[in-house]
């Protein structure tokens, strides 16, 4: 039986490669030759292994199953539905299928699921390399040194506070994505769109419930709240030369009492024994009671941190796969209200002497639609900016969008930010 | 240096030649980079102005800054002596079961990562920790003091001390001291005049590496101290990284190469002519603990080290097995899920086994690169070997944000268009290892009479059947020595492999460090299983290293 397949393919290989007729669909179980077939070849649920050499325009595969070899096939190949084997097969032990290269260059907290950057792939005949390149400010900085010679066509990860450097350094092209109609336009700050506003979180106070339950005492609700003696001993803080929440907690204590007032602000809160931090995991995993053996209940963190806690509680291997089937009371809550806090805008763009621009462009493309951003909250802990794109369940529960948050102009941010750090320098340490 | 007849050796020359494999190493992969960002630092950088760099070096925090540095790494020097160097005496001295188990735990915090180890600490040592809950007089008034940061200076260089002075020690052999006492010396004659002078060229050896170590500590300080306190190394970062501040982050990190230069440079001209002696194979100065005394001295120091070392250690695996106020291995067994279907999941066992793959080529590209760089200083004149010494010793000081900018600039080119190849977190492991395996090489290079190799030279060995039969194994305890440490700084290391950003290829600490980025106790009991294991590979891999050179060393190697 399997002999007759065989003949079959190679015969109906011969026809396409002698006659050059074009073969609307062929459907077969186990083997396909086809040498230099014509204009389109469409191929369903070929079976076991299918070998194409000079395929000619389009070739259309749908549910082929265990492997796939084409030699140089033409403009485009479309594969639908390939099993997974498939896709692991050809990139494992690198047939040749002819595949374009994109590199994202981003950020150490970068995440993104294998399905969403499959989807890309399948869809774009593209493999996509990552490049992790430090934290956000290291990355930038790299972006910036190897203009001359790209590390990357696509950068993920310019947040508002560094966004008139990047600008600044000229190292992104400008490219109006057809997308753009499904972001929120609040989130959009270059005019030029350079940088693209791809997701948002807000950097903010967040309290241990069980803490302040215990001792009966009303857990904080505006930055005015920390400078009161009953909240003596109690926050946590990042020094904001060597941490972005740490600097965005500064610039929002600007944005709220003003460029003089907040150094008035800062020295109660001095007064009032906050702990400063070098980071954000120094904090939170060092001294704040709800995540460590630290004795202080109240740390600069993110409005989506609490939705993390409850995504990452403990829970049996049982129900692991159950997506958040138990959504239990979050063990920390945010404080977002009063302008207490400021939105961090993650932006992408294309890095100048791509050399792919055309795939490029789909990257960008893919990075703000629905698929993706709908991907961004449980694995970057981030809010999607696409305004089409639904939250997870547990986001819904636990995690706060503020309608007022604090917020500064990126100029402004850059122009006085080096004197701003260096005043809080100063004053608190 | 030579003693008896210099001009004699005949194997003199062709060492000499060794000296290229380090230098072209060094040439390629460090000064070209490095030159590269400060040329385009100072040159290339459109705000550059000189008044502003001054501006910067003579603010008072500057200074501050600068003398911290100095203060506290020959503080923690100095601490971390008083500690290591009686446990290395009696390691050293005396032969008894389970040795090699302490001599592994003791090797162990060099691999955890800082803010696992500042979890650790935080646990015993902060307000609400267990020394806290222990003694009432202790307010766990350590954190983020000066205290954290010099306890965890110790904490950390404790094993560079103990192994390197304990085994020159151990291959010193008791017929000197011997010979010592037979003239009627005391014991502790014996031991300052005798056996202290001997053993001077491996502790100054051992306390310049944790000397250079604490002075460009970044991340102890930056984490256990907080921002309170700032060395130079932190101070690049901040305007590297953050600041993007270029001029001055060169110019910090220039002023700390020759800082650190002009040290090396200093004690290598300084150091005093040292004492030859007829070392022994290895082990034979041992001897097993007879007198009470003796007994006593062992058991302290076994118990100092296990209650140093282990109980912060200790803390982190009863964390990674406890979950939900009972024991489980929940932990571990989700380490193995993707849970969140990430594109960026590494099982563990991958983890491992990249960061075992990383640390095997680190280990042996090491011992070639300070092999050859010990051999050409040993064999050098005088003044030229100080200055190369010295030359070797700068990549262990040296920014590695700043490198890694260099590295961008400067390797982007075939044929070296290195700055995403894999091959680039070896070779960054290595700039950092081999300078260990130098100083740990050199100090048993020279106690070795070069009468011991002419005699076999005369009697007509061939230079290769020298270096086998006579020179391999006594320095095949300062060998391995060496590979230990070289293979455990690319296992712990996580800035140069972060550095080559290729996400597959990600090893254990970088995995911990992810787990770390996001809330959720699943998250931190995953970074503590971790941990765990990585503590687990690596004291796996010494034992094993140990039993293979036992091994080889009974075949005469």
């Amino acid at each position: 039986m399997k002999k007759s397949f065989l003949f079959n393919a190679v015969i109906s290989g011969l026809l396409i490669a002698v006659f050059q007729i074009h073969v609307p669909e062929i459907s077969l179980a186990d083997t396909l030759h086809v040498r230099e077939s014509a204009d389109t070849l469409h191929v369903r649920e070929s079976a076991d292994t299918l070998h194409v050499q000079e395929s000619a325009d389009t070739l259309h595969v749908r549910e082929s199953a265990d492997t796939l070899h084409v030699q140089e096939s033409a403009d485009t190949l479309h594969v639908q539905d390939a099993a997974q084997t498939d896709i692991s097969a050809e990139r494992n032990h690198g047939f040749r299928i002819p595949v374009g290269e994109i590199t994202l260059m981003t950020h150490d907290s970068f995440s993104i699921s294998a399905d969403v950057v499959k989807k890309f792939e399948v869809q774009n005949n593209a493999k996509i390399i990552f490049l992790k390149a430090g934290d956000a400010g290291e990355a930038l900085n790299k972006a910036i040194l190897s203009k001359n010679n790209p590390l990357a066509d696509v950068f993920y990860g310019v947040d508002n506070t560094f966004l008139s450097r990047a600008l600044k350094h000229n190292i992104f092209i400008s490219y109006t994505s057809p997308m753009l109609s499904e972001i929120d336009d609040n989130l959009k700050l270059d005019p030029e769109n350079r940088l693209l506003p791809v997701d948002f979180g807000d950097v903010c106070l967040n309290y241990d419930k069980k803490w302040f339950a215990q001792r009966n005492i009303p857990p904080p609700t505006m930055l005015e709240d920390l400078v009161k003696p009953r909240y003596k001993g109690l926050l946590i803080i990042q020094n904001p030369a060597t941490s972005s929440p740490g600097l965005a907690f500064l610039l929002t204590t600007i944005s709220r009492f003003g460029e003089f007032d907040s150094l008035d602000f800062w020295k109660k809160l001095k007064a009032n024994d906050i702990l400063i931090t070098s980071g954000w995991k120094e904090a939170y995993w060092g001294k704040f009671s709800a995540a460590s053996d630290g004795d202080r209940p109240i740390v600069v963190s993110y409005a989506s941190s609490p939705a993390a806690e409850v995504h990452f509680a403990d829970k049996k291997l049982d129900d692991a796969h159950l997506d958040d089937a138990h959504l239990d009371d979050a063990p920390t809550a945010a404080v977002t209200d009063n302008g207490s806090a400021f939105r961090q805008i993650e932006f992408a763009g294309i890095l100048k002497g791509s050399k792919n621009m055309e795939l490029a462009r789909k990257l960008m493309d893919f990075l703000l639609s629905r698929t993706f951003q709908e991907d961004i909250p449980l694995q970057m802990f981030m809010f999607p900016a696409n305004k089409n794109a639904s939250l997870p369940e547990v986001f819904e529960k636990h995690a706060v969008i503020t309608p007022e948050p604090a917020s500064l102009a990126p100029e402004e941010i850059s122009g006085k930010r080096e004197l701003w750090i260096e005043n809080w320098t100063e004053l608190m340490l | 240096m030579d003693s008896l007849c210099p001009r004699f050796s005949l194997i003199k020359k062709p060492v000499l030649f060794t000296a290229l494999v380090p230098l072209v190493f060094l040439l390629v992969f460090y000064f070209y980079p490095l030159g590269g960002i400060f040329i385009r630092s100072f040159m290339d950088h459109g705000d550059f102005s000189l008044t502003r760099l001054l501006k910067v070096f003579n603010s008072p925090r500057m200074a501050g800054i600068v003398t911290f540095t100095f203060w506290q790494a020959s503080l923690s020097t100095l601490m971390t002596l008083c500690a290591a160097l009686p446990c290395a005496w009696v390691m050293g001295s005396f032969d008894f079961r389970g040795k090699k188990l302490i001599m592994t735990l003791a090797t162990l915090p060099f691999v955890l990562p800082t803010i696992v180890v500042a979890s650790a600490f935080q646990a015993l040592l902060g307000k609400g920790g267990i020394m806290a809950a222990m003694f009432p007089f202790y307010d766990g008034g350590l954190e983020g003091s000066l205290g954290a940061i010099l306890l965890a200076h110790v904490f950390y260089n404790f094993s560079i001390v103990l192994r390197v002075t304990s085994g020159f020690l151990s291959s010193m052999g008791k017929d000197i001291s011997q010979a010592g006492s037979m003239l009627g010396a005391s014991p502790l004659q014996v031991f300052i005049k005798v056996v202290l002078p001997v053993l001077m060229p491996a502790i100054t050896g051992a306390s310049l590496l944790v000397f250079i170590f604490c002075f460009s500590s970044f991340g102890v300080v930056m984490i256990l101290g907080g921002p309170a306190f700032s060395t130079i190394e932190v101070e690049i970062y901040r305007q590297a990284a953050h600041l993007f501040n270029l001029p001055v982050a060169a110019m910090l990190c220039l002023l700390q190469v020759l800082f650190n230069f002009l040290m090396m440079w200093l004690y290598a001209s300084l150091q005093v002519k040292a004492a030859q002696f007829l070392p022994k194979a290895e082990g034979a100065g041992l001897k097993k603990p007879v007198s009470i005394l003796q007994k006593l001295m062992v058991g302290l120091c076994t118990l100092f080290i296990i209650i140093f070392c282990t109980l912060p250690i200790a803390g982190l695996f009863l964390e990674s097995l406890w979950h939900n106020g009972g024991p489980s291995l929940i932990y571990y067994r989700e380490l193995f899920f993707n849970t969140s279907g990430s594109i960026f999941y590494i099982s563990p066992v991958d983890a491992v086994f990249n960061s075992l793959l990383f640390a095997l080529a680190a280990l042996c590209m090491s011992l070639v690169t300070g092999g050859c760089a010990a051999y050409f200083i040993r064999y050098s004149n005088g003044r030229i070997g100080d200055f190369f010494d010295s030359l070797f010793m700068l990549p262990l000081s040296t920014s590695a944000v700043t490198l890694g900018f260099g590295i961008i600039i400067t390797l982007d080119k075939p044929p070296l268009n290195l700055r995403t190849s894999l091959f680039l977190i070896p070779i960054l492991h290595t700039l950092v290892a081999f300078p260990f395996v130098v100083r740990v090489l050199l100090p048993a290079l020279r106690a070795i009479p070069s009468s011991l190799k002419d005699a076999a030279v005369i009697m007509g060995a061939s230079p290769f059947r020298v270096w086998m039969h006579v020179e391999l194994p006594i320095i095949a305890r300062a060998l391995s020595v060496g590979a230990i440490f070289a293979f455990t700084i690319s296992l712990g290391e996580f800035g140069a492999t972060l550095f080559a950003a290729r996400p597959e290829f990600a090893t254990l600490p970088v995995t911990i460090y992810k787990f770390l980025g996001q809330p959720g106790t699943m998250n931190r009991g995953q970074a503590m299983a971790l941990s765990s294991i990585l503590m687990l590979v690596t004291a796996a891999a010494f034992i094993l290293m140990e039993t293979v050179r036992e091994k080889a060393g009974h075949n005469g190697f």
